[in-house]
């Protein structure tokens, strides 16, 4: 594509191989993009299950999560709209604890996750397993606020944030993919910064 | 959450080139693009625009579009944001002829397509997805299935402000009285409850697009005028440049 006349873009800041094609390093700020009004949810009445294709059906109230063990993610996140964020804190449980009471059945490809307003997105177990994503409740060591997420959301730092479901509440277990709310409008089913799959129709 | 009836998604990139810009005080910069194998958009939609330096790095940001699909150009405001890497150069250097790349449109959950009775609250520069929404509702005949409401500090920090009074809606200054047709006045304040509940009566869907702060607070007077949080359609944005 034709440089823009008269373009020369922000200084580059040193370490751009942090930044995924497309993105901007948006520093201190958090910018919070929603489909919806921010939920008021109360952590007494808050249950996380996670079902479908396991072994173990479980649903863990707000004790019962935080009686398993504890975890934290630090590194940067990439949002759609082309901001990054580096150097973030985030704690919960790592899913892979979950999925150590609940079991995986064999045939289990796929992920649906639901958030108490409804909100759903899908990923492939792939991108929940093995170290790759975190439920969580605390960001840089404060509990995380509603306007982004609070009491509880989903973490899949690798991917587009938004798959890490705000507001979280349920993991179904699948054998096959269905598309969330943002697939279904648009965006693309996996959504690598990396490989800038932003849109449906991106490779 | 239900997923809207499909609504057309480019999934590539084009050119846009822009046939008119206004300057719009310090704080605003109308665009006019013409399309290259433009997909007509639903109002609501937004586009992506890129800008490319010459050492290959891009910025791209989002903008929601003002025109009616049956324009024959696409419309953009953008508003200049401080150190707004896009809006900046939109503002201070784009000029007709100038060639962008544009992918789009995009957004199928923000979007009206005529037949839902809805309301629209808009905060500043919040009011362009829904200049589209009024210009189609125009010429569609559909002006009594949409209702707007649009908020500024001041009416000259206001976009379309002409537009939208001419179009009828109610609009709410919080820096400035306004006259009222009685006489009275409306003293300057942020949109009153009793002022949303009439408006909010019978509509089946409300569309919300502003700051995350005006987002909450129009939320909330929204529940209490009745209006179902599951029935409200969110558009946010922050500093995003």
């Amino acid at each position: 594509m034709a440089v823009t006349r008269g373009f020369t873009g922000r200084p580059r800041r040193g370490g751009n191989d942090r930044l995924p094609p497309g993105q901007y390093d948006t520093g201190e700020g958090w910018p919070t993009l929603t489909a919806e009004l921010t939920p008021s949810v109360d952590v007494d009445e808050w249950t996380m299950t996670v079902d479908g294709l396991v072994e173990h059906p479980t649903t863990w109230d707000w004790r019962g999560i935080h009686a398993l063990p504890s975890d934290s993610y630090f590194g940067d996140i990439h949002c759609v709209t082309t901001w990054s964020k580096f150097d973030t804190t985030f704690t919960g449980v790592s899913v892979d604890a979950l999925l150590e009471v609940t079991g995986v059945k064999p045939d289990a490809t796929h992920v649906f996750a639901t958030s108490t307003t409804g909100y759903t997105t899908n990923l492939p177990l792939d991108d929940i397993t093995n170290g790759k994503a975190w439920i969580v409740w605390e960001f840089d060591g404060k509990p995380l606020t509603p306007e982004h997420g609070g009491p509880v959301r989903l973490l899949v730092p690798h991917l587009y944030f938004w798959k890490s479901a705000k507001w979280i509440t349920r993991l179904e277990l699948r054998d096959h993919d269905e598309q969330g709310f943002w697939e279904r409008n648009g965006y693309h089913d996996r959504g690598d910064p990396w490989l800038e799959q932003r849109y449906q129709g991106d490779a | 959450m239900t997923a809207e009836t499909q609504q057309p998604v480019a999934s590539s990139w084009t050119t846009g080139t822009v046939r008119e810009v206004e300057r719009i005080g310090d704080n605003f910069v109308r665009l006019r693009l013409e399309v290259a194998d433009r997909t007509d958009h639903v109002p609501g939609q937004h586009y992506v625009l890129r800008l490319r330096a010459p050492d290959g790095y891009t910025a791209q940001r989002s903008y929601s579009i003002a025109s009616d699909p049956d324009d024959p150009l696409v419309e953009l405001l953008v508003e200049c944001l401080p150190r707004g890497e896009v809006s900046s150069f939109l503002h201070e250097v784009a000029e007709v002829g100038d060639e962008f790349e544009l992918r789009g449109p995009i957004g199928r959950w923000f979007v009206w397509g005529g037949t839902t009775p809805s309301l629209c609250v808009a905060g500043g520069s919040g009011v362009v997805p829904f200049v589209s929404m009024m210009r189609y509702a125009r010429r569609t005949g559909t002006e009594p299935l949409l209702r707007v409401v649009a908020s500024a500090q001041h009416r000259d920090k206001l976009p379309y402000a002409d537009e939208l009074e001419s179009y009828g809606a109610f609009i709410a200054l919080t820096r400035e009285n306004q006259p009222l047709p009685d006489g009275s006045e409306r003293v300057a304040a942020h949109i009153y409850p009793e002022e949303i509940v009439p408006l909010a009566d019978g509509i089946e869907r409300a569309y919300v697009c502003g700051s995350v702060g005006f987002v909450s607070f129009v939320g909330r007077i929204l529940g209490e005028a009745g209006v179902r949080s599951d029935a409200v359609r969110v558009e946010q944005f922050g500093p995003t440049g």
